[in-house]
């Protein structure tokens, strides 16, 4: 099955490590990222790049900002192939952002 | 007697199903055809030897059918592709217990607590959707909802049907006790029923994992409880274990926990539940040991960090003959809104002779009470003052 792991932090929060803890948590990103079960993965830009669209009347509304406005920010995601959500749960779990004060939300992704 | 088989049978049939079928709502319905095709049968052509063999016999056959004619009928109309294979070789003298696999994805930690709770009691359990409305006095229909939420998660998030890896095994172990634990103290405020289900899939969960002493401290902690059940009310009215008519303790079941916790301790066992079943277990006794059931409480604190706990220990201290320490202990809790850490004081403060502040800490309990019972007993202590 494929999951989806949206990372969710606050903005800065990897800026406010030590930078041997920072230099480490991006190591570790980069190795979930080479994980053979990671299908694909991205790091966002910052919120306060994101533009959410909306077409109405078939005009393209655009506002500037995030979808929801929250404390924590979506900043990146995975897709995972995984066995079952136990593994999906283990691959979230080693997501830095998800000790350091943020959350992995775990989806499963509907199979086409 | 059938319905007893029926009970008995259930979890083991449906946990079949569902490893058989890897889909919770179709293992459900073929469980229930093959029971009601058992209860038409039985009392005509006598029970098989092996009822739980049969039934599960029974529902995969039917369900195997039913799965071959729906695929008939969809390569009839070509909507679906050509079927993967079924098997259909299956030995029916042995049937495995799969329900250690179902106990775990019945209380897996990503399904609502209320929801693991309700698939445990209609899964594992075997109770009807009605019944476990009207023990967690909800709806019909809300309970419905909760066990297909439940239901619908489990499938659509890939929940494994297995027990968790090693790795695993310890907290999601602690997720399945606590939510046997959550059933029995639910029966415990005076429906009696949920203790004595509780304590049904306690003895399964002991059974399945013999080597877990803190599944036997669960099971030993509960039934010693439950002994107890008829001496805790007197009419609506709460009766504190001092004052208990022994008399009303079920001692054979009180015996039968003991054995339990001498097993849980056997293997090794110093976990939250077995200090709790020991402590449940010395307060039975004829002469309550209350410096050892301090000494546990403490160990039980260490264990747990939990404030309650500490209010406990200081209690027990006090009856071991220190209510000043005792008070003292509990002044250094953060407990205010908890109505027995005012109870306590109330009573620490009676025997100490400061009756105005006993008064004042009896209110405060009175005013946190949420149901009558235990309104009347504060009630009645302020008034003895």
């Amino acid at each position: 099955m494929q999951y989806a792991l949206l990372i969710y932090a606050e903005p800065g929060y990897d800026q406010a490590l030590p930078d041997a803890e920072r230099e480490a948590a991006y190591a570790e990103y980069l190795a979930l990222a080479d994980d053979a079960r990671c299908i694909g993965a991205a790091h966002l830009q910052p919120a306060e790049t994101a533009t959410s669209v909306r077409v109405v009347g078939g005009r393209t509304l655009m506002t500037d900002g995030p979808f929801a406005d929250t404390k924590e920010v979506l900043g990146g995601f995975c897709l995972v192939e995984a066995a079952n959500l136990d593994e999906a749960i283990e691959l979230a779990a080693r997501i830095p952002a998800a000790r350091l004060g943020g959350a992995v939300e775990v989806r499963p992704v509907v199979p086409r | 007697m059938l319905e007893e088989v029926f009970r008995d049978e259930w979890g083991r049939v449906l946990a079949s199903l569902v490893g058989f079928l890897g889909d919770f709502d179709k293992a459900e319905e073929a469980a229930q055809e093959a029971f009601a095709i058992a209860a038409e049968r039985w009392p005509a052509s006598g029970m098989p030897a092996n009822p739980g063999a049969w039934l599960v016999t029974t529902a995969r056959n039917r369900s195997i059918d039913r799965i071959r004619r729906e695929r008939t009928l969809a390569e009839k109309i070509h909507l679906l592709p050509a079927p993967e294979a079924i098997m259909d070789e299956f030995d029916d003298t042995v049937i495995k217990d799969e329900r250690l696999e179902l106990i775990f994805t019945c209380c897996h930690p990503a399904l609502p607590l209320e929801g693991q709770v309700a698939l445990t009691l209609r899964a594992l359990g075997g109770l009807e959707t009605a019944e476990i409305a009207r023990a967690f006095l909800v709806s019909e229909e809300t309970m419905k909802r909760r066990l297909s939420r439940a239901k619908t998660k489990i499938k659509a998030t890939g929940i494994p049907f297995a027990v968790p890896g090693a790795h695993l095994l310890p907290d999601r172990l602690d997720a399945v006790l606590a939510v046997i634990y959550l059933i029995y103290n639910e029966g415990y405020r005076g429906r009696v029923d949920l203790g004595a289900e509780a304590i049904r899939l306690g003895r399964v969960l002991a059974a399945l994992m013999p080597d877990e002493p803190e599944a036997h401290g669960l099971l030993a902690l509960m039934m010693i409880h439950h002994a107890r059940r008829r001496a805790r009310f007197s009419g609506e009215d709460l009766v504190l274990l001092d004052d208990q008519d022994r008399s009303l303790w079920d001692m054979r079941q009180i015996v039968a926990g003991r054995a339990v916790l001498d097993r849980a301790i056997a293997l090794g066992g110093r976990g939250a539940y077995v200090v709790q079943a020991a402590i449940a277990s010395l307060q039975t006794r004829e002469r309550i040991d209350w410096p050892q059931v301090t000494e546990l409480y403490r160990r039980l604190a260490d264990l747990t960090g939990s404030p309650v706990v500490e209010l406990n220990r200081a209690a027990a201290l006090a009856q071991a003959g220190d209510p000043a320490a005792a008070l003292r202990a509990i002044d250094r809790l953060d407990l205010d809104g908890y109505l027995y850490f005012h109870s306590t004081r109330g009573e620490l403060l009676r025997r100490l002779g400061r009756e105005d502040e006993a008064r004042a800490a009896y209110r405060r309990a009175i005013d946190l009470a949420t149901s009558t019972p235990e309104r009347r007993f504060l009630t009645r202590r302020l008034e003895q003052l």
